[in-house]
């Protein structure tokens, strides 16, 4: 998925297509502010109809008309495209979801090498079946790896193409129904009912077919009509208050329903009105697109109100892996044996510590290294790490060289008949207090020295909490570690808190805590003991490669499991608030200008100054845009009106930028931009309009 | 200000006083109605032994519901009591019952803090009327109004629990411990200036032209002082405060004109009080101050035409133009000029003050939980601009909130673009005018106005004592109040529900100078967007022709 179709033709083209097929009066009503212009562009059609019908058509009239149909059909398209993304990538999903025949096992057979294999079609499948999957088959259904180890390919659902490794027990045992089995075998079983399977939600949620509108959404939405209703009672009333007017003016004239029709569209909140719904799915969709899957679009919402962030150090704040930090040599003698030794114990070491101290060596001693690389050579045996010695190294040139846990590389040493110094031996509990892991290197049996591991804070991630700080937010660091290595990489890595030799409840108690105390709490997690506390918080975020009891809890999944991704989330949701708002601030502001507009043009008869002149009524005196006729004036404001919808729907889609700053930095920017910019946005672009019709259609209007 | 101005340096030094008393006062008297609720075991176990329970905390419908109460029966009581006061005593001038349509407009009128007049007091109002009728209207009407500012402001302080408080019991303090108290101080005051305080009937004296002149009298000083200070503006006499006996001295004008505003000016500080919201209820009052201040502006320039037609002569020009604003900010509706021959900018300002919905101070307490309203609609709008679900004062503002703070802006809105609309198609209602043209118009659309913001001040020229007018600004001025109260309540009901929201750098703060200009432009932009249509064909066609002499 992380291969998404971008803004491909077809996408487009299946927008245009859908945007005339929404023009279904069902799919109108939905969305109240839009079905007024419906019914306007309708009754102004049917107007004109009529005067068709009477040869005597108004150019001003087909043209207004034609323009509230193209209000309408904006908004669709606005719509249809924001949906057309995700379809095309349900579209994608469900080619995964190819019927397989799934091969099913007996309870007993569970172990056995030759079990007896009975077929089934993965869609008869039912919750509880045990599936056999070996290399080169599809996992019939979302399950549970109950036997054995396998490596999976989860390309299908995750664009990344690296297999990930699928085992029984433990926090990797789920599998997702569509995926590949790369390696090994293993038996499953079925914990979903096909139709109900993890991919069959992700499509649902992807084509919007099971799209809620959210609570923000909805209360927008309300008020919309609120704004839509009152302007109802503006127009509604108007005809009455401007026949008063003409009949004390001593003229005989009257409102027009196409100036009624299009006072109305341009006053009511078509702007955001049309584009609301888009916002809503491009939210859900730009979580797509960082790979995480929102099963509610109120999930969403509430992750821009999370306030307090629980981050698990490891793989979030930390790089996962320990790295050497330094290499003490026990006495100054011993530093060049000890470098040799080091040196030659991880140059074939794979782990990342072992790779991580031959960096450190390169990096402090590379002259000295360059010609041991040589030496090394072939004679170099390499014996790697067992989790009964807890040590790895190398043999050559008829020396051990060890390097592994203190205790394990004392009691090697001592069975050599050496002794390991008592300075070295404080040396290492000094850094493990410190939350560092020491790390004993010894050739034969002869201690040589110390290397210190450490856990290493990821480079840009002190910034990203300070600017989550600056957003309000705060950020609570959960380690199994001891409190003293805690403190020290809380305060390296600027978190606000952290919880030391946390446990589940611990997690969960610090949720409610919070919670209690008002705020709404984000965290990510992947074990089964993780679950309780993704479903009490209100923002839980499985990992994919988690425990099916962790991806039911959450309300989203991580499908890549990268624990930054929290910080991602956050920040879709706030954007997405923004949008909405910035956008219906803009759409008010625009009234202002549309008054102006065509306020003057409907009421250019009325108490004349001049009573040879039809047009010399004293409210000329409003036009303060100097438009070029009352007819091109309204149509002018009718046209802006539509042709912003397309103009923001990119704004819709993408969402406005985020800037990480306090609120009121936020929310000043905005406000110019969106407020001051959305009165002014429309006395030049109706100006500019009206130009344009002039020399166009100057006469015909 | 050209040399022609009619305003002299008198005047601005009395408009510089005037400010500072209403910032210095309205914090003490703040403090004063805080006070006035502290609660009293004796008192309760007293009101306990006659069945009243002042005690037991309200949830938001049974709120509701005691007001609802209190509001009927009032009126009822009023209605029956002016349709009868023609065999009832107190009234030495004979004067006879009032016709139904005038009696219930008239008791609908003071139930509401409305008091708009469709009588003249000195010709259709006894004085047991005026006394037991409407002088007890005048009190509880804005108690009341203060009682759901207390709830609102209960509910913003406290978190899950239903209750709002006990209705009786604010009824009960803020009557008596605090309206009553400084109206009788007021009341003596005015009678030092020589506002009329007896019971005697009318006077008939000979005028050097030798005609009969009946003065009337009554007991008007204890009706004017709750009549101005409880923001009410139903005068006494059918000029009202333009009456020599209702407002005789400079002095008197002087402190009429600030008693208007002295509570609603307060209630803002008394609400960030009791909220624990200090700092915004000082942004609110802020708020209210700038637009008074600016509406004000607008009024003098306008006024500087000097017209003196229909204005008082002992006050002149300038004083008539701050009162127009004043009453008109305030919902007093009381008036010492002619609003009818105010500029037409002058009348457009004084009309687009009560469509914003009273909340300029506006009336004591519907000034500020309409202003709050309003806070609220800005909070939804910013704080989706700044990436959270929009909170007001740590409360989540949904869709429920939305609804309500959506019926509590527009409903008055609704009611006068309606009505105004009803009016011009009624041969009836249009034949009531007094001018054709767009000052009729404005004659209508400024009942209407007056009605639905429940203000009362009236620009005169239209003749509304009919069963047309009556009725309709009858439901007009009901709609107006509970259709405002309700929803305010519903809400309070909702927040006080809710847990608190602890406050963070995300947070949209509800107190900065920002958020001020933004309330402001909202209330501006709704205002405007709502009645600039109407407003351009009755004030707005009236101004631009001015210059050109043409009338229609």
């Amino acid at each position: 998925m992380a291969k998404n179709p971008v803004w491909t033709q077809e996408i487009i083209l299946g927008a245009v297509v859908q945007s005339f097929v929404k023009l279904h009066p069902k799919t109108q009503f939905r969305n109240f502010v839009m079905f007024c212009v419906f019914l306007c562009s309708l009754g102004l059609t049917g107007v004109v109809l009529v005067s068709a019908v009477q040869r005597n058509i108004s150019a001003f009239e087909c043209n207004t008309a034609l323009w509230l149909w193209f209000t309408v059909l904006f908004a669709n398209f606005s719509e249809a495209l924001s949906e057309g993304r995700g379809r095309a990538q349900a579209e994608s999903l469900r080619k995964t979801r190819t019927q397989g025949v799934a091969r099913i096992i007996q309870e007993a057979d569970i172990g056995c090498a030759t079990p007896h294999v009975t077929h089934k079609s993965s869609a008869e499948l039912v919750v509880g079946d045990l599936a056999l999957c070996e290399s080169g088959d599809l996992i019939p259904g979302d399950g549970e790896v109950i036997w054995g180890i396998a490596a999976i390919d989860e390309s299908a659902i995750t664009g990344e193409s690296a297999p990930v490794i699928r085992e029984s027990g433990g926090d990797r045992s789920a599998v997702t129904g569509g995926t590949r089995v790369s390696s090994d075998r293993i038996i499953v079983r079925i914990t979903q009912a096909p139709g109900d399977s993890f991919v069959d939600r992700m499509i649902k949620l992807v084509e919007g077919a099971s799209r809620q509108r959210t609570p923000n959404e909805i209360a927008l939405s309300i008020l919309l009509v609120g704004l839509t209703i009152v302007f109802i009672a503006v127009i509604g009333t108007l005809p009455i208050f401007f026949g008063y007017a003409a009949t004390e003016s001593h003229l005989g004239s009257h409102l027009s329903f196409a100036m009624l029709a299009s006072l109305l569209v341009c006053l009511i909140p078509t702007t955001i009105g049309g584009l609301l719904s888009a916002i809503g799915i491009s939210g859900m969709d730009r979580l797509i697109q960082r790979n995480v899957i929102a099963k509610s679009g109120k999930a969403v919402e509430a992750a821009g109100d999370v306030d307090v962030l629980l981050l698990d150090k490891t793989g979030t704040i930390t790089l996962g892996n320990r790295m050497a930090s330094r290499i003490v040599a026990g006495s100054p003698e011993s530093e060049s044996q000890l470098t040799r030794a080091a040196y030659l114990s991880s140059a074939s070491d794979d782990t990342p510590e072992g790779r991580s101290i031959v960096v450190l060596l390169k990096n402090s001693k590379g002259k000295e290294v360059l010609t041991l690389n040589s030496e090394a050579g072939d004679a170099l045996k390499f014996v790697p790490f067992s989790a009964r010695t807890r040590m790895s190294g190398a043999d050559a040139g008829g020396s051990e060289y060890r390097k592994g846990a203190v205790d394990a590389v004392r009691t090697w040493v001592e069975s050599k008949g050496g002794k390991v110094s008592a300075g070295l031996l404080q040396l290492a509990d000094q850094m493990a207090s410190q939350g560092s892991t020491p790390l004993l290197v010894a050739q034969d049996n002869q201690a040589l020295g110390v290397i210190e591991l450490k856990d290493i804070v990821k480079g840009g991630i002190r910034e990203r909490f300070a600017q989550l700080r600056k957003m309000g937010i705060r950020t609570v660091m959960i380690t199994g570690d001891n409190p003293k290595t805690a403190a020290a990489i809380a305060a390296e890595a600027g978190v606000d808190d952290f919880i030391a030799e946390a446990t589940p409840e611990m997690k969960l108690e610090r949720i409610r805590k919070e919670q209690k105390e008002g705020h709404l709490v984000a965290m990510i997690g992947d074990g089964t003991n993780d679950a309780p506390a993704l479903a009490q918080a209100d923002v839980g975020i499985a990992m994919n490669t988690g425990t099916q009891a962790a991806r039911e809890a959450g309300n989203m999944v991580d499908l890549e499991s990268n624990p930054t991704k929290l910080i991602d989330v956050v920040e879709i949701g706030k954007q997405l608030l923004m949008t909405r708002g910035s956008l219906t601030t803009f759409s008010i502001a625009n009234d202002v200008a549309k008054y102006f507009a065509i306020l003057p043009a409907l009421f250019i008869t009325l108490y004349p100054l001049n009573p040879e002149d039809a047009r010399s009524g004293v409210l000329g005196a409003l036009d303060i845009m100097k438009l070029s006729s009352p007819e091109s004036a309204i149509l002018s404001a009718v046209i802006f009106n539509a042709l912003i919808i397309v103009a923001l729907i990119p704004l819709a889609l993408k969402g406005v930028k985020l800037i990480s700053a306090s609120a009121d930095v936020v929310l000043r920017r905005n406000v110019w931009i969106y407020g001051f910019g959305g009165i002014i946005a429309p006395f030049v672009g109706i100006k500019a309009i009206d130009i344009i019709i002039g020399s166009f259609l100057g006469g015909a209007l | 200000m050209p040399w022609s101005s009619p305003y002299v340096l008198t005047n601005w030094i009395e408009l510089a006083v005037f400010f500072v008393l209403l910032i210095t006062l309205a914090p003490l008297l703040a403090r004063w109605l805080i006070a006035s609720i502290k609660p009293s075991a004796s008192e309760a176990s007293c009101f306990a032994s006659l069945g009243v329970d002042l005690k037991t905390e309200m949830n938001w419908k049974q709120y509701s519901l005691a007001l609802l109460f209190i509001h009927l029966i009032g009126a009822g009581f009023l209605f029956l009591l002016l349709l009868t006061q023609g065999s009832l005593p107190l009234n030495p001038m004979h004067i006879p019952g009032m016709s139904w349509d005038l009696a219930l407009n008239t008791a609908v009128s003071f139930v509401t803090n409305t008091n708009w007049q469709a009588y003249s007091g000195e010709s259709q109002l006894s004085y047991l009327s005026q006394m037991l009728g409407l002088g007890v209207q005048n009190f509880l009407s804005a108690a009341v109004g203060i009682a759901v500012a207390f709830a609102l402001a209960r509910s913003l302080a406290r978190e899950k629990t239903s209750e709002l408080g006990n209705f009786w019991f604010d009824l009960w303090r803020v009557t008596t411990r605090f309206l009553l108290p400084m109206a009788a101080l007021f009341a003596v005051f005015l009678i030092s200036q020589g506002v009329v305080q007896s019971f005697d009937p009318y006077v008939t004296a000979k005028t050097i032209e030798g005609t009969d002149q009946v003065i009337p009298l009554g007991p008007a000083a204890s009706q004017v002082a709750i009549k101005q200070l409880g923001t009410n503006g139903g005068g006494f006499f059918g000029v009202n405060s333009a009456h020599p006996f209702e407002n005789p001295t400079p002095l008197s004008n002087f402190l009429q004109l600030l008693a208007i505003l002295l509570i609603p000016a307060a209630i803002p500080l008394v609400f960030g009080r009791m909220s624990g919201h200090q700092r915004h209820g000082r942004m609110l009052f802020g708020v209210m101050l700038g637009l008074f201040t600016a509406t004000l502006a607008g009024s003098l320039y306008f006024e500087n035409m000097a017209n003196m037609e229909g204005k008082e002569v002992r006050f002149g020009v300038f004083d008539s133009a701050l009162w127009s604003s004043v009453t008109t900010v305030a919902s007093n509706g009381s008036v010492n000029a002619m609003h009818d021959s105010l500029m037409p900018g002058t009348g457009g300002l004084a009309m687009f003050n009560m469509q914003l919905g009273e909340i300029v101070f506006g009336g004591t307490g519907s000034g500020l939980y309409g202003m709050v309203l309003f806070a609220v609609l800005t909070v939804f709008l910013c704080g989706l601009m700044v990436g959270r679900t929009p909170e007001y004062l740590g409360k989540k503002i949904g869709g429920r909130e939305v609804i309500a703070t959506s019926i509590g802006i527009l409903l008055p809105s609704l009611l006068i673009l309606g009505f105004t609309a009803l009016a011009c198609v009624v041969p009836a209602a249009l034949a009531a005018r007094t001018n054709s043209g767009p000052h009729g118009f404005s004659e209508i659309l400024y009942a209407f106005t007056s009605g639905a913001a429940n203000n009362g001040s009236a620009f005169g020229g239209l003749s509304v004592n009919s069963v047309f007018y009556n009725v309709t600004l009858s439901i007009a001025m009901v709609l107006g109040r509970f259709g405002v109260i309700l929803p305010v309540l519903f809400i309070a009901g909702s927040f006080a529900k809710q847990k608190t929201i602890p406050p963070s750098a995300g947070t949209l703060s509800s107190t900065s100078v920002t958020f001020a200009l933004l309330l402001v432009g909202v209330i501006l932009i709704v205002g405007a967007l709502t009645f600039i249509p109407a407003l351009t064909l009755g004030p707005i066609v009236e101004h631009l022709l001015l210059p050109t002499g043409k009338k229609f």
